[in-house]
């Protein structure tokens, strides 16, 4: 499957591209437009606004995806905190880790294309991943 | 020479006041100029034009209608304008924050590490949508910095980590 979304990628695209890799389409292929008329007919749109896969109501995309592709693992819901608070900082969740992680992508963005920071990003999340699972495990913070 | 702004036209049925309400507090957040009724400003970058991007959404979503614009002030002074109620207004905010601060100086020591930490995330929360910092700004950080200083060092260290 192709996906698409917006070029200039920050946390909310980066989560939602590893979790498609991850979960969802690991042969996915993505794109990266500057205006929704520019989506590819046989894509799918993502974090863009009119899309289904965006923001909801209080939910960001990543947090949109969890509900559309049923995807009911708690690991993943506290992504989806952490994710929604980098995002949007609305302080509807307590995630200490938001901040740092915005702030990291957001570099990210300045110093290098979206391929990169999907090929950075990736490992990231899947450290943060283990490392929350763990978490939940052991009833504590891991090593 | 005028900067940028994206502006975001908004209008929502006046009942029910749910969404109002929240759109208003989602603009706060954001800390936008209120250009008119129904328009709100801020300047534009990545960040601010996805925000009312997505503002623009929700109000859609709700049953009103939105639209996002990109544009420039036709003068100098009319961007001066738009830029003073801003940072007026985050000066106010700053200035509330300097005041929690003392009032954390003045509480026990214990409560101390708890109030600093609910403070640093506000001054984090306001900076984030302070584009035109005014000179409050500085007063608000020394605060946090000297009450950081009060506390026993074992303690700001615990508040670092």
């Amino acid at each position: 499957m192709r996906w698409a979304t917006r070029a200039g990628v920050h946390i909310d695209r980066a989560a939602c591209a590893w979790l498609i890799g991850r979960f969802i389409d690991p042969d996915g292929d993505f794109v990266f437009v500057s205006d929704p008329a520019e989506v590819p007919a046989d894509a799918t749109p993502f974090d863009m606004r009119g899309v289904e896969l965006g923001h909801h109501g209080d939910r960001c995309s990543f947090e949109t995806f969890l509900v559309r592709y049923e995807l009911a693992d708690p690991v993943l819901a506290r992504i989806g905190q952490i994710v929604h608070e980098a995002d949007l900082d609305d302080g509807r969740y307590d995630a200490p880790e938001a901040p740092g992680l915005d702030v990291a992508l957001r570099g990210l963005s300045m110093t290098g294309d979206d391929e990169r920071t999907l090929a950075v990003t990736g490992p990231l999340f899947d450290g943060l991943y283990e490392f929350i699972r763990r978490s939940y495990l052991l009833g504590r913070e891991p090593a | 020479m005028t900067g940028e702004w994206v502006l975001l036209s908004y209008r929502l049925p006046r009942e029910p006041s749910a969404p109002r309400v929240a759109l208003w507090r989602r603009l706060k957040r954001l800390g936008v100029a209120q250009v008119s009724d129904g328009l709100v400003a801020l300047p534009a970058d990545a960040r601010t034009r996805e925000q009312l991007e997505w503002a623009a959404d929700d109000v859609v979503e709700r049953g009103g209608a939105a639209s996002v614009w990109l544009a420039r002030p036709a003068s100098v002074a009319q961007e001066r304008g738009l830029a003073t109620a801003m940072a007026a207004a985050r000066a106010v905010e700053y200035a509330e924050l300097v005041t929690a601060a003392q009032r954390a100086m003045d509480g026990t020591p214990g409560e101390r590490p708890r109030l600093l930490a609910g403070l640093r995330r506000k001054l984090r929360e306001i900076s984030r949508r302070d584009f035109f910092p005014p000179a409050e700004r500085d007063g608000a950080q020394a605060a946090l910095r000297a009450l950081a200083e009060r506390m026993e060092p074992a303690a700001a260290e615990r508040i670092e980590r």
